[in-house]
């Protein structure tokens, strides 16, 4: 493949850096303009991953951290693809998850909700996406849990997913939602979203023909990363 | 109406949130998961270089230390070539040379530090050479979406370099600049906000 530019990111769909009701994003927002640079070599590489980084039990939360059984909780899986903007498959890309266990806690040491730590749940999986983009967790259906914000903020049930793609400016890390979930539409971190159409794209639908019968639901979760021109880069003006 | 363009959206990014440890670095979170965390070595043992070290604050808006932040490095080998298939150079890379690492603070503190070896410039657009750099990506609770930047060395020669000379303002531009503190050592310190703002880059 030729070196080509991607696709400029659309920061009036992306949210912006301060958004008050997010109270957290007051203090940790830039405030001053963003350079905007065309891409060169450091933007359109980016690190690479492999089946020797991972192991095949690395995407099945319900086993990889089972000491004396399985974890508590509503069994799940969370399918997809990773496609570009152009709709093409990103094969073999890593694909990162965290959540709460069932009852809304994080195995972190800065967590300290009420509820139990699940001793069966790590919350945490990875997996390469296979050559048709496409990535496959099996899980628990994690919990709301109430965080600082207002006094009686909570967290829609959510999973934590990070994404790679092929260059370093496809780096994405993101949040998926559950279908039918009332916390979605009081939430100030979805609220940092303007468009309502990029709010809906991180819904996950539930998807009952991937459903395994008699063992666990479905949901099913496609990931949108930058696409890119196909012309190349070279003997173009440059701002200075 | 007119025909629909056939391209998809990008999806929105979200917060990694507090506890972005778990999913990028379990051990930090405080637990032992898989057989090997990714990211802790950007240049192995044998890696021809330049080893050298670099350490620093990420500070918000009050001048407190950001003690949750977690960044990602990529960045080049000491010829300047990235371990990627579409370096038109990355058969020459050098064996063992990883290119990414991933960085997460002391959660007392907030200081965070890495070992790599130093980069060589890079070909720019335009046939241009950019100076030795470090791109970094930072994410954290209160981040929307991440933040791209780029380090500097004060001991290269960065006057020519392409993307630092369209800063404008020479006192933004010295805030991607690492300072030299010891033999083999620099100091980073990014600003997410206020008085010597970092330069952030919508790359
Ligand atoms: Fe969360």
């Amino acid at each position: 493949m030729k070196p080509a530019e991607f696709y400029q990111r659309d920061r009036l769909w992306q949210p912006p850096a301060l958004t008050p009701n997010y109270k957290t994003s007051v203090g940790r927002s830039p405030r001053l303009a963003m350079l905007s640079l065309q891409s060169s070599m450091s933007e359109i590489t980016g690190p690479t991953f492999g089946h020797s980084d991972i192991d095949p039990i690395d995407n099945d939360l319900i086993k990889n951290y089972a000491q004396s059984g399985d974890p508590i909780g509503e069994r799940i899986i969370v399918h997809g693809r990773v496609l570009d903007e152009n709709g093409r498959p990103v094969p073999n890309t890593l694909v990162e998850i965290w959540q709460a266990n069932a009852g809304g806690r994080y195995r972190h040491r800065k967590d300290s909700y009420l509820a139990p730590i699940d001793p069966n749940f790590g919350g945490c999986g990875r997996t390469l996406t296979d050559e048709n983009g496409y990535y496959f967790f099996r899980t628990i259906k994690p919990g709301a849990y109430p965080w600082r914000n207002w006094v009686n903020s909570w967290r829609p049930a959510h999973i934590h997913v990070s994404v790679f793609g092929t260059a370093f400016v496809q780096r994405l890390i993101t949040q998926m939602y559950f279908e039918g979930d009332p916390l979605i539409a009081k939430c100030p971190i979805i609220a940092t979203i303007p468009d309502p159409h990029a709010i809906e794209q991180l819904i996950a639908p539930l998807d009952t023909n991937a459903a395994i019968p008699l063992d666990c639901l479905a949901y099913k979760f496609d990931i949108v990363l930058r696409g890119r021109r196909s012309t190349l880069f070279e003997n173009r003006l440059e701002g200075n | 109406m007119v025909q629909p363009l056939p391209y998809l959206k990008e999806t929105a990014s979200q917060t990694a949130g507090p506890y972005v440890h778990i999913g990028l670095a379990p051990g930090a979170a405080g637990f032992d998961i898989y057989r090997r965390e990714l990211g802790w070595e950007i240049a192995g043992p044998d890696v021809p270089g330049e080893r050298i070290r670099i350490e620093g604050l990420v500070y918000d808006g009050t001048g407190a230390p950001v003690k949750d932040i977690l960044l990602e490095a990529w960045q080049a080998d000491a010829n300047g070539i990235y371990p990627h298939p579409e370096d038109p150079r990355h058969g020459e890379v050098a064996p063992g040379f990883r290119g990414w690492g991933r960085i997460i603070t002391d959660f007392d503190s907030g200081l965070w530090s890495f070992e790599t070896i130093k980069p060589g410039p890079v070909p720019g657009r335009n046939k241009r050479i950019m100076a030795p750099h470090i791109n970094l990506w930072l994410v954290s609770r209160g981040i929307n979406i991440g933040l791209n930047t780029r380090m500097y060395f004060e001991d290269e020669d960065n006057a020519a370099d392409p993307v630092l000379n369209l800063v404008e303002q020479e006192s933004r531009r010295q805030t991607l600049i690492a300072r030299r503190t010891a033999p083999g050592t620099y100091r980073f310190d990014i600003r997410l906000q206020g008085e010597g703002e970092t330069v952030f880059m919508d790359v």
